[in-house]
């Protein structure tokens, strides 16, 4: 029993909540009622757009594998090397904190200083499924606002540290 | 909101037809990804949106607009800023979140600053990614972050 609640733990929340607005509507429970109609709104907007996300996601993920884009991220890629390391960092997913193992493997690779420093800012606020998402919520004149204004200054960072840590015996830690 | 609803399906549409003139196999490979995808997020999604809409129901309109509303100024800009730079919010979580503050009437540059600092900025985090960098590194990458997001938060505000 114990473990069957562990396993299915996602089910519970959503389980109450569904007995819980049954109940509100079947007694006229206010309060219920008008949260049921944000989630509903919420719903709405949600199931009309992610499920059309997951397959542009899904399509990205076979066309363009990553073990192809990591060929161009040398010391002397130059431009193509920034466009690789965005593009690699595109195609990612899940929290900042996962992005610091690649960022190791990046500098095993022999990736410039820059642009592993622009692949943490283009990981932190470029990945493809963050950016489906942001369009669906917040529409696609906030994306693209946030990325063109966005896309410079982390490129800017990436050249500051760079140039800053130079002559500073720079590494990035492989932690076990 | 419709409009990008429409926006995903016609690029979806578009994309799947390309990909499946090019190849089936992968089409197909990429279907069944994009499927699995959706149903491990499915749930843990909605309970999320759940939540959301419990908060919402407790946290009043105006309180919102207050302190992160077009009127609310640097006041609004550094609690949307610190906030963000303190929690660890998933992007899953946080976009519904936002799009709830806008259309409780926060403004662009504060919603902006949150999601920027939010995933640039990690205090949270910043044990582990000063193992990575060297803590001096990592303090100054953090810093350099913070610096970006408010400025992206007041140029996007101007834009928009």
């Amino acid at each position: 029993m114990k473990k069957y609640l562990a396993k299915h733990k996602q089910y519970i929340w959503l389980t109450a909540y569904i007995m819980a607005t049954f109940t509100s509507f079947l007694f006229g429970f206010n309060p219920g009622r008008e949260v049921f109609g944000n989630f509903t709104k919420f719903f709405i907007e949600m199931i009309t757009f992610i499920p059309f996300l997951f397959i542009i996601i899904g399509l990205f993920d076979i066309w363009f594998p990553k073990e192809k884009i990591e060929k161009y991220i040398g010391k002397d890629s130059g431009i193509k090397g920034i466009f690789a390391v965005i593009i690699l960092a595109m195609l990612q997913a899940g929290p900042l904190y996962g992005a610091f193992p690649v960022a190791y493997i990046l500098y095993k690779k022999g990736a410039s200083i820059k642009n592993i420093f622009i692949y943490l800012g283009a990981f932190s606020s470029l990945k493809i499924p963050m950016l489906g998402i942001e369009i669906g919520y917040l529409g696609i004149n906030f994306t693209l606002a946030r990325t063109l204004v966005s896309l410079p200054l982390f490129i800017a960072i990436g050249y500051f540290m760079e140039w800053y840590l130079k002559d500073k015996n720079f590494k990035v830690n492989e932690i076990k | 909101m419709i409009n990008n609803a429409v926006i995903f399906i016609i690029v979806s549409i578009i994309l799947v037809l390309i990909s499946f003139v090019l190849d089936r196999d992968k089409t197909k490979a990429g279907l069944k990804k994009g499927f699995r995808m959706f149903k491990s997020i499915a749930v843990p999604f909605l309970n999320i949106l759940i939540l959301v809409s419990l908060v919402l129901y407790f946290i009043p309109q105006s309180l919102i607009i207050k302190y992160l509303g077009a009127g609310s100024g640097i006041l609004g800009l550094a609690i949307a800023a610190i906030v963000g730079s303190i929690t660890l919010i998933p992007g899953f979580i946080s976009y519904p979140i936002a799009g709830a503050l806008i259309k409780q009437g926060a403004s662009y540059t504060t919603v902006a600053t949150f999601m920027t600092t939010l995933m640039m900025v990690g205090v949270v985090t910043f044990p582990l990614e000063a193992k990575y960098l060297g803590k001096k590194n990592a303090v100054l990458r953090n810093i350099l972050n913070f610096i970006a997001a408010i400025i992206i938060g007041l140029l996007v505000g101007i834009i928009l």
